[in-house]
């Protein structure tokens, strides 16, 4: 069934601002969790919206040397994400250009984003901006791969590659959710989503050392409402690997139908789950120390073999 | 002089079948009438005469093969007066249209660009007259009909770009052993298509394709499969097929700029043309193993270039590989087309072939374009080390502005050129899954991941090559004075640029050409898998994409968080320094280099790539705990030349310098062989 | 693996004039002028579970560009009043400056020495002193408080 344009619209923009507020929540719930386990008290949930109200209002500093990239990557990252978010099965499976919403576009859209960032890293014209742009864009490399064949087994189970497509496959058939194929694809998942957000054992969001940085050395340079952008697409972007992992992988809750008390139930359903994926990798961060830059790559050389092994049992169990 | 039209379906009503004919001959003859007009037009008016008329040629060319794909009718000529032994045999059909079309494209781009690039040795009456041949016989190529048209015009493009190779050899010495390199592997290939073709022709056929594909059933398999490998070895080494490749990146970043843009753009796409000629519809598809050959092919050069690619800091050698690796996902795509075709899937393997052909006509033109730009870069900076570029965006904003666009549209970003026909290089191999023999399978799935790895990678050289380029402080002082190009390279560049962007939002326009195309290749008419509108809608599969409306919203998307941005944030923009930890001073060479960049990738696949890691202390006389100099080198040379080709030279330069012992100059040796040798022919004969 | 937190319950928010401004976040970046370290180690402890300055919207950060001032500690040493300059010239305006230990207020033990340019006052004037050899955890606090008014 095609829902009517007017829900679809209503329903995307339901996405994006659930996206645009809960990225950051969950950022925040991490960081809580974190706090917790240390003993601490910690800043509340919603610190870091009360961070991008404040940059908001400070001024925007742009490096001497750049040029219109770095100025325009922060609008050109969010652009992308938001779109994303919008066309995503998140608490619908009738979202906006939901037939456009095929895997290879989100992940694709994804990547645009992170070639922006890296080529504003290059544009500032300093040691770290390259630093991270090369270590950015060399774990990207072999975490978007992962990400596909990941999915791509899903889309063998559906016969399609569409999003929407496979949550409402999903839906009708349940027991596929416990077979090896979505086991194996959502641990995969799961690897490239810590990679892809810059989260321990992959990156440490909140060291200070710039040797040790990834995607915080991209962004040195930015200030003021450019952060602020930039720090809401990268929050947006977990927020969207997190909602996706809930909705390819457990889809009970989302709005099927063209009802509005279906998107309120469908919206909690998702926040939950999306919470309780956040917590879960804040446990794990908890628990493991940063990996060494080149041993990183051999996680993600293991989660991509996950994801072909879970494209071979897809195949096999056909 | 006759033109024949077959009898098919209605097409458009003002098409006369002769007309379409005349055009591309009107092409043929603009092209020699340039080559004419670069040998007899004295200095100045050499090169924009030339130029001309290439460019119309190609114009021309374009229209009749556009004809030709719309109305999806096969037109023929044949002329004995051309090469007098078997006649000139010419048919456009959509197939060999596509390929035209790309070359033509390509073409036009390269002639207005070359007016602006010509220079020194590449003024001379030789060079520019080698060019517009190079062109013609580009044109000739794929509308060649029979085996003998096919080697003249075949033979023409290689003798052609060999030599248009070593026209600057006296400012590049690498330019010869280039040439060498090429010349040989590309006789070589030459001498193996030429074989394949004439196996075909064994017990009776005649030369013309069209007698070529009649016989062919009648031929053992044995003899099939025989030709079949021949003509893939030598076509597949022109496409740049690892580990037939090594002539590629030597190759391309020696030829001038508008010459490179032709071979990686169209000359390439020739191989691919041939395999699906002489597989496909000659040979009607063959058995699954054949084309399982050419996805293996495929898959080991889309990774190799995309590797080499990432750690290549010579701009144009980073492009050469790129080319390789979009070859092979090209490849991947005709042989996943041929293997379902041959196993009874023929929606899906119509699919697979059409997303090839896309991928041949998008990457001709960013490709051409990239290589276009890589030009410009090299006239303006006279360097095509990335080490020694940067922040060329301020002083060649045009020139960055269509590189961007080419770089995204390589990289695959959304409702761009490179998106379009990866998405659907991926749906034809996410549908093929449909078959159940393993063999098939393992080859999707060693193609899907070949997919998916060669995106990453890609993005990695082409941040790389862009961001180092054109981003940042300039790293020499022939940066940081470079200038804006002449007006007609920027045209040209930007020429090629709309392509990337109307194959990138409205692919579905084009499309339906292709299909028709695909069916030629798969001597089969089939209905179309793609429907009719401005997306790419499957038909009988279920995955649709609108790139317009992606188009559109990101459009929107960045209109809304700039408008927003505008209104709540309201301070100046101040610029200053850039942070660098409170230090006193900051140099251009702070900044990560090309070299740099790719470094962990380079590391990661250290066993891929085996870098020739050198490094070399000379000691202080006094002591030798203080160092005098220390010289460290870090080379990636293409690993196959290194640990294959180079062992099979070396045996064969010590197998030749043991032969020469034979010549020792003594008569009687000589005549005691001579003797040998007829003794044994008439025992042989007896 | 989670028990109840350490942290000392806080008091009521103090008043500040910077509260609108930075009201519940707050991110300095530290600058080390000419400071023995011994501010740096009741800095942590301030960040630390028992104190936990982070409950009230501050953090440290690593690049003044995200900052939204200078937590400066030590006396301003000659070698390092040119980074000192070049630190404050990077921050995003609106801009506090906090000038944390005796040494930063006023030069402290140090402040005779040959190495020494002078105090933070001397560059910029302060706009929030802590003073103290080291200051207590919770001074330090306090004063964050007043600018994060949470």
């Amino acid at each position: 069934m095609t829902a009517p344009v007017g829900y679809s619209i209503g329903a995307s923009l339901v996405q994006v601002v659930l996206v645009v507020v809960g990225g950051p929540l969950l950022i925040g719930l991490m960081a809580k969790v974190r706090a917790r386990a240390e003993g601490r008290v910690g800043a509340p949930i919603h610190q870091p919206l009360r961070d991008l109200r404040k940059l908001v209002a400070k001024e925007r500093l742009h490096a001497q040397h750049s040029s219109v990239v770095l100025a325009a990557a922060p609008f050109v990252v969010l652009a992308a994400t938001t779109v994303a978010v919008a066309i995503a099965p998140l608490v619908t499976t009738h979202p906006a250009l939901g037939a456009s919403a095929d895997i290879f576009v989100i992940v694709y859209l994804l990547l645009s984003g992170s070639v922006a960032m890296a080529l504003a890293g290059l544009d500032a014209g300093t040691a770290f901006g390259g630093m991270g742009s090369s270590r950015a864009m060399t774990i990207g490399a072999l975490a978007e791969p992962a990400l596909l064949v990941a999915v791509i087994s899903l889309s063998i189970q559906a016969g399609t590659s569409n999003l929407p497509a496979i949550v409402t496959s999903t839906l009708e058939h349940p027991t596929l959710t416990s077979g090896p194929t979505r086991l194996l694809a959502l641990v995969a998942f799961m690897i490239v989503a810590v990679a892809e957000t810059g989260r321990l054992p992959v990156d440490n969001p909140s060291t200070h050392l710039e040797l040790t940085m990834i995607h915080e050395a991209m962004i040195l340079e930015y200030a003021g409402p450019d952060l602020a952008l930039v720090t809401l697409g990268a929050a947006m972007r977990l927020g969207l690997l997190f909602a996706l992992a809930a909705n390819l992988f457990f889809p009970w809750g989302v709005a099927q139908g063209t009802s509005v008390p279906g998107l309120i139930v469908a919206t909690s359903a998702l926040a939950a789950k999306a919470a309780a994926i956040a917590v879960g990798v804040a446990v794990i961060e908890v628990h493991s120390a940063k990996l060494r830059l080149f041993r990183v790559p051999e996680l993600l050389a293991g989660g991509f073999v996950l994801a072909v092994l879970a494209v071979v049992t897809g195949l096999a169990t056909r | 002089m006759s033109a024949t039209p077959r009898a098919d379906h209605a097409g458009p009503a003002f098409t006369d079948r002769s007309l379409t004919v005349g055009l591309f001959l009107v092409a043929l003859g603009l092209a020699l009438a340039g080559a004419v007009a670069a040998i007899a037009f004295p200095g100045a008016l050499r090169v924009p005469a030339a130029a001309s008329f290439a460019a119309a040629a190609s114009a021309t060319a374009l229209v009749a093969s556009l004809e030709v794909m719309i109305s999806g009718r096969t037109v023929v000529f044949h002329s004995m007066s051309v090469l007098p032994l078997t006649g000139l045999d010419l048919a456009l059909d959509p197939l060999a249209a596509t390929f035209i079309a790309t070359a033509a494209l390509v073409g036009v781009a390269s002639s207005i660009y070359l007016i602006g690039y010509a220079r020194g040795a590449m003024r001379s009456r030789t060079a520019v007259a080698l060019f517009v041949v190079f062109l013609l016989s580009l044109l000739g190529v794929p509308a060649a009909s029979s085996i003998a048209t096919l080697m003249f015009f075949w033979e023409v493009m290689a003798l052609s770009s060999m030599l248009l190779i070593i026209v600057e050899h006296r400012h590049h010495a690498a330019a010869r052993e280039a040439a060498q390199w090429y010349g040989t592997i590309t006789q070589v290939g030459a001498a193996s298509i030429l074989l394949g073709l004439l196996l075909l022709t064994l017990h009776g056929g005649g030369q013309t394709f069209a007698d070529v594909a009649a016989h062919a059933p009648s031929l053992s398999p044995t003899v099939r499969s025989s030709a079949f490998v021949l003509v893939l070895l030598g076509f597949a080494s022109k496409a740049g097929a690892v580990p037939l490749h090594v002539w590629l990146p030597k190759a391309h970043p020696e030829a001038p700029g508008p010459v490179s843009a032709l071979m990686s753009g169209s000359m390439v796409a020739m191989g691919i043309y041939g395999i699906v000629r002489v597989g496909g519809d000659l040979l009607h598809g063959g058995t699954m193993w054949w084309w399982i050959a050419v996805v293996a092919f495929g898959v080991v050069s889309a990774l190799y270039g995309a590797l080499h690619a990432t750690a290549n800091s010579d701009l144009k050698r980073l492009l050469a590989y790129s080319t390789i690796d979009i070859m092979g996902l090209v490849l991947i795509g005709v042989g996943a087309s041929g293997a379902l075709a041959a196993t009874g899937h023929p929606r899906v393997a119509q699919l697979s072939l059409v997303a090839a052909l896309l991928l041949v006509v998008a990457h001709a033109a960013f490709k051409g374009c990239l290589f276009l730009a890589a030009g410009s870069i090299e006239r303006a900076t006279g360097t095509r080390d990335l080490d020694r570029l940067g922040g060329l965006i301020r002083g060649m904003p045009a020139t960055a502005t269509v590189f961007a666009i080419a770089t995204f549209s390589i990289i695959a970003v959304p409702t761009l050129s490179g998106f379009s026909s990866e998405w659907l290089l991926l749906q034809g191999l996410l549908h093929g899954f449909v078959d159940h023999s393993a063999a098939t399978l393992i080859a999707l799935l060693l193609g899907v991941i070949a997919l998916a790895l060669t995106g990453g990678l890609t993005a990695v050289a082409f941040v790389k090559a862009f961001g180092i380029a054109f981003l940042g402080q300039a790293r020499t002082a022939t940066a940081a004075d470079a200038r804006e190009v002449a007006p007609s390279m920027l045209i040209a560049t930007a020429l090629l640029c709309v392509p990337s962007i109307v194959l990138g939002v409205v692919p579905g326009v084009v499309v339906p050409l292709l299909v028709r195309a695909a069916d030629v290749g798969l001597a089969r008419r089939g209905p179309p898998s793609i429907a009719r509108g401005t997306g790419l809608a499957l038909t009988g599969f279920r995955g649709v994409i609108t790139p317009a409306l992606l188009f559109v919203a990101l459009g929107a998307a960045f209109a809304l968080v700039w408008g927003l941005s505008a209104l709540v944030a309201r301070r100046k923009t101040r610029r200053l320094e850039a942070w660098g930890c409170g230090r006193e001073v900051q140099t251009a060479r702070m900044q990560y280099t090309a070299t740099s960049f790719g470094e962990p990738l380079q590391r990661v696949f250290a066993d891929v790539l085996r870098p020739d890691i050198d490094l070399e202390v000379t000691h202080e006389s006094e002591s030798k705990y203080y160092e005098q100099s220390l010289a460290y080198q870090n080379r990636v040379d293409d690993a196959m030349e290194r640990s294959v080709y180079r062992p099979v030279i070396d045996v064969a330069r010590r197998f030749g310098v043991a032969a020469r012992r034979i010549q020792n100059g003594s008569i009687h040796r000589y005549l005691a062989f001579g003797f040998v040798a007829l003794l044994v022919i008439l025992v042989v004969l007896a | 693996m989670v028990s109840a937190p350490v942290t000392e319950a806080a008091d009521a928010a103090p008043e500040g004039d910077s509260v609108a401004t930075f009201a519940g976040s707050l991110q300095l970046r530290h600058v080390d002028v000419g400071s023995c370290n011994g501010c740096e180690v009741e800095i942590a402890s301030a960040f630390g579970p028992v104190y936990d300055a982070a409950r009230f919207g501050a953090r440290l950060v690593a690049s003044p560009r995200h900052a939204d001032g200078l937590l400066v500690t030590g006396v301003v040493t000659r070698n390092m009043s040119g980074p000192l300059r070049k630190t404050l010239d990077a921050v995003a305006r609106p801009m506090v400056v906090v000038a944390c230990g005796d040494c930063a207020v006023n030069g402290g033990i140090f402040n005779d020495s040959y190495a020494v340019e002078g105090t933070v006052a001397d560059v910029v004037e302060p706009d929030v002193r802590i003073p103290g050899c080291p200051p207590h955890p919770e001074q330090i606090t306090r004063a964050l408080r007043s600018l994060t008014g949470r």
